[in-house]
């Protein structure tokens, strides 16, 4: 019988030669190949991003500049969307159901999973979100999410605090915090302290089924990490005095900053004409961007650090400092003005006023004559005039001029203070000499200083020779600013000639071209400008501190196209003092005549213009 | 010998393939838990879960068991015929009167519950080809022999292709392995793997190319093994049925074929990739499998089964729950258990007095072997996915009766081996 008994062997083997292969594909892979482990991440976890809200600014006196409002999204599972009351639902967020069914196949049609959450209607309002809360249920597949927008109660400051808006790709293909559809400051304080103010994502890693629906926290929330709040910034500007400042610059196109120049602190940071920040928020920046991009007068621009205007006149005080140091005019050393300065065939005029000038009378008049001489003399004490324009140069730029802070204010321009290796391009190298670029000497021809700078060198003027970089935040969440604003800089001019200059900017106020920003008791010291402007009328100027000898404040006003610096600048910068020093401005007259000046270029100067 | 009667039933039963048996059914119903595993109904006796059930089909099987073991071994071979005979005929009614599930009309319904004939009609099968080539007069060497002993499988096979479930009448080719132990050529092994091999080569390659390079090789080995005529005439027939059943099975892919079974072939050879269509089965539980690593993710802890990213998880793709949670070692331990029990099985068989239990024996591993290597290859992407269980493992009342028939009928006649005279 049992004639084949052999064949045992062979049907044994093929047994065991299957489960072998078997087990050998299996080791690859179970073992081996990495392949279905992160496909079964991908399948079965889900990590959800709890963002933490963004900081709070407030202002110096604690009052909020920027907090955050909660805006509601109503989202769509397209897949999950049953029959519906479409009617209902298309009534309650004001669209037609034609604009609901096309918006609903868009999102059902896209490659990613149609489990996937999207938004179908962004920051619905709270009454839409209230009526819609309690019918929700009735509409399968749509939710709603709560998230935060900025919001700005004062409606001030919209340059130096910034705004916030979604990444672009490029930021997230080269910084991996970010993703598709995050916020991050683009620009000012947000941009600045983005990190801070941000916070820390905080990541939930759930399980989900194959309906994508949550399963709970995976392993127990081993590899969760918790969202860090952002952190709240305190500014250095004080609200009331933005406000004002705002309010006085109405109508006007130019640049209002303040400075505490004790410390580099940003009082008020105006640049006109300005905007209400929160029209950049959300849906209201889609909405609100691209026209006011277009706007000629550049509302977006912030004026205060990145316009470059000449400093005109102010410039004399930086000259005056630089000749007393450099040794070539002293206290007396007096230059006469015959209605101006002669050389040769070239004249720099001047307005009458008598003569000869001495140091005082020259900053109190503003004397032309004064500075061409006193510029011509720092430049001819040396044996080359570029040694001499370096040296020059130099002083002009330890004052903080020509070149970007160390500030927190990421939109920022160097001005320019020209070289010597710019007008030996231009003229040709020895082919040049104090003459041939002594409009320098009175703050015109190729300098370019930005408000900030102007009220920076005034600050230094006020602290007889220092300055902190001048910033807008003082502390963050209660702690220290960057260390970089906590340093000093100096200039190489010795205190006494900064008071003697000091005197001159007294003598302004009490006998000389700004009487006008006189204020009773305080001292107020300062200088006016009248910059000669190519496209129109001149830019009006005006610098100041007070009071004389424990400095709280520097200011620097610029009007564009306004003429005199006494007409306008100086009244505001007096008014922006009142209110900063008194807290209360009791000038009404004064007040009404700025807050009612309209010195915005007519409609066909542009047009004429371009 | 004290034990050759019925009262020594239990002393006489080998134990070692009882406990594999139960091993490996305890091994199921907690893997059943697993695979559909529910915070809200974590009672594992809960009837309202399957794995409630499980345990169910789990007692009741026993009771099965019990029964096959008090019963005269001499019944089983007495009562062959009327069993297959009762069977095919059940096969046939079901056609007629089965309730449809998911395309295949292979169900009936007793009561509350529905049963698969199909699943029966295996034990019924192997004891009507354990009795038809037990008889003395009977000699494998006939073709009469060949085609009536291949009849008695295929009867039922082809009744359950027309039932719609292919995947449960492919089971009955494990007969093959039957009737090769009993004498049948081994070239009917051959046979089977060149015509396994030509399938898959006429679906991959060019009909024409592929005839070119059968022609070359029919030329060579004409050429270089001996050159003489009869060897040509065998070499030429060969060549020739294998152009046939190339240009076939082309002919047949393209015009029999459902669509659905044309991609499930056509995905599992690599020529299409869609792992959201009929490909999903098989990518997600490769994906199961392969997240376990070497120790897997531990007990209850697979996110892929039971979050339901395994379709028929606790039925067909029971497999995966194993692999996720257990890892490589869980494989290695399921899969050792099964060939521990297929040798066990072969061994049992061999040691049987009486042809008829060998052969029975013989059809219960070759059962087994094509379940294992159908339903394990499946989800690790070896086998095409049809739709048969893992034996003892995968949930459902007819599969594990079924093999609780067939594994405890074997166990009767190996306890009845000492009462066979020849």
């Amino acid at each position: 019988m049992n004639l084949f008994s052999d064949r045992k062997y062979v049907i044994s083997t093929i047994f065991i030669t299957l489960v072998v292969l078997y087990l050998i594909r299996l080791f690859y892979i179970q073992v081996i190949n990495d392949k279905y482990k992160l496909a079964a991440d991908d399948n079965a976890l889900r990590h959800k991003i709890e963002y933490p809200e963004r900081g709070v600014i407030y202002d110096r006196n604690g009052k909020i500049l920027v907090y955050n409002e909660a805006a509601y999204d109503l989202m769509v599972i397209p897949k999950r969307v049953k029959t519906i009351d479409t009617l209902d639902l298309c009534n309650m967020l004001q669209i037609t159901k034609e604009a609901f069914i096309q918006k609903l196949t868009k999102l059902k049609k896209q490659k990613f999973s149609s489990f996937r959450p999207e938004v179908f209607e962004g920051e619905i309002s709270l009454e839409t979100y209230a009526t819609l809360q309690e019918k929700l249920y009735k509409f399968p597949g749509f939710f709603v999410q709560a998230r935060t927008l900025r919001k700005y109660p004062m409606r001030i400051a919209p340059h130096a605090l910034g705004y916030v808006g979604e990444v672009d790709e490029k930021l997230i293909s080269s910084n991996p915090y970010y993703r598709m559809g995050d916020n991050m400051g683009l620009s000012g304080v947000e941009k600045a302290y983005e990190i801070p103010l941000r916070g820390q994502r905080g990541v939930k890693i759930v399980m989900v089924d194959v309906y994508n629906r949550e399963k709970g926290s995976f392993e127990g929330g081993k590899y969760d990490t918790a969202s860090v709040l952002g952190r709240s910034l305190t500014s250095s500007i004080d609200a009331d005095l933005q406000a004002y400042g705002e309010k006085l610059m109405q109508n006007k196109v130019g640049a209002i900053v303040a400075i505490e120049p004790s410390s580099g602190e940003i009082l008020s940071m105006v640049s006109a004409p300005t905007y209400d920040p929160n029209l950049l928020v959300g849906r209201n920046k889609k909405k609100n961007y691209p026209k006011m991009a277009l706007d000629t007068l550049k509302p977006l621009y912030n004026r205060a650090t990145m316009a470059k205007y000449p400093p005109g006149s102010t410039f004399k005080l930086v000259n005056a400092l630089i000749g007393l140091h450099e040794g070539v005019i002293n206290e007396n050393t007096l230059f006469s003005c015959s209605r101006g300065f002669h050389f040769g065939g070239l004249t720099v005029g001047c307005h009458p006023h008598a003569s000869p000038v001495n140091l005082k009378f020259s900053i109190t008049t503003s004397c032309n004559s004064y500075y061409c001489n006193t510029f011509k003399n720092i430049l001819q004490k040396y044996p080359k005039t570029a040694i001499g324009f370096n040296v020059w140069r130099n002083h002009v730029m330890s004052f903080g001029l020509g070149q970007k802070f160390p500030t927190d204010l990421p939109q920022e321009s160097s001005g320019n203070v020209p070289t010597v290796k710019y007008y030996d391009k231009y003229h040709g190298s020895g082919r040049w000499n104090a003459i041939t670029v002594i409009s320098l000497a009175i703050g015109q021809g190729e300098m370019g200083v930005t408000p900030l700078q102007m009220a920076n060198f005034c600050s230094v003027i006020a602290n007889r020779g220092w300055f902190y970089p001048p910033h807008v935040i003082k502390e963050v969440d209660g702690g220290k600013i960057d260390s970089n604003l906590r340093t000093k800089h100096y200039t190489k001019i010795e205190r006494e000639y900064f008071d003697m200059v000091v005197d001159g900017m007294r003598n302004v106020i009490t006998n000389g071209t700004g009487r006008i920003a006189q204020l009773d008791s305080l001292e107020i010291c300062g200088k006016t400008g009248t910059a000669q402007n190519p496209h129109g009328k001149d830019h009006s100027i005006f610098i100041a501190f007070a009071p004389m000898d424990k400095p709280k404040i520097a200011i620097a006003v610029y009007v564009e196209n306004a003429g005199f610096g006494a007409t306008w600048a100086a009244p505001i910068a007096s008014l922006m003092m009142e209110k900063y020093l008194r807290r209360e401005v009791k000038r009404p007259e004064m007040e009404t005549r700025i807050f009612e000046a309209n010195l915005l270029p007519k409609k066909e100067d542009w047009i004429s213009k371009k | 010998m004290a034990n050759r009667n019925n009262e020594g039933v239990l002393q006489n039963i080998d134990w070692v393939l009882v406990t594999l048996y139960l091993v490996m059914v305890t091994m199921g119903w907690f893997n059943i838990y697993a695979a559909v595993y529910n915070e809200e109904y974590k009672n594992i006796f809960d009837t309202t879960q399957s794995y409630g059930m499980q345990l169910v089909w789990i007692l009741t099987s026993l009771f099965i068991a019990f029964v096959i073991l008090v019963i005269d071994g001499e019944f089983f071979p007495r009562f062959a015929w009327p069993v297959y005979g009762a069977f095919v005929l059940l096969l046939i009614a079901v056609i007629f009167v089965g309730a449809e599930v998911k395309g295949s009309k292979s169900w009936i319904g007793v009561g509350a519950f529905r049963v698969q004939p199909a699943e029966f009609a295996k034990f019924a099968t192997n004891l009507a080809l354990a009795k038809f080539l037990s008889n003395i007069n009977i000699k494998i060497e006939k073709l009469s022999t060949k085609l009536i002993a291949s009849a008695l499988f295929a009867v039922p096979a082809l009744i359950i292709i027309l039932q719609n479930e292919t995947g449960s009448a492919l089971v009955y080719a494990a007969f093959v392995l039957v009737l090769f132990r009993e004498g049948l050529s081994g070239n009917i092994l051959i046979f089977g793997v060149a015509m396994v091999i030509l399938f898959i080569l006429a679906l991959l390659v060019d009909e024409t190319i592929l005839s070119i390079i059968l022609f070359c090789i029919a030329a060579a080995s004409f050429i270089f093994v001996r050159l003489k005529l009869s060897n040509l005439v065998i070499t030429g027939s060969i060549l020739l049925a294998s152009l046939a059943f190339i240009h076939s099975v082309d002919y047949a892919f393209v015009n029999i074929l459902e669509p659905h079974q044309k991609k499930r072939i056509n995905v599992l050879l690599g020529k299409e990739v869609d792992p959201k269509g009929a490909g999903y089965n098989v990518n997600q539980s490769m994906i199961a499998i392969g997240s376990g690593g070497l120790i897997g993710k531990g007990y209850l802890k697979g996110t892929q089964t039971k979050y339901n990213y395994v379709p028929e998880q606790s039925t067909d793709f029971i497999f995966c729950t194993v692999g996720e949670e257990w890892g490589f070692v869980g494989s290695v331990v399921v899969l050792g258990l099964f060939v521990v029990l297929l040798l066990r099985i072969i061994y049992l068989a061999e040691r049987q007095r009486s042809t008829f239990s060998r052969i029975y024996g013989y059809g219960l591993a070759s059962i087994i072997f094509v379940h294992i290597a159908i339903n394990i290859g499946m989800t690790i992407g070896l086998a095409p996915v049809v739709g048969i269980p893992l034996p003892f493992f995968s949930y459902g009342g007819s599969s594990l009766w079924s093999f609780t028939i067939l594994t405890f009928i074997f166990v009767r006649l190996d306890a009845y081996r000492f009462q066979i005279l020849r």
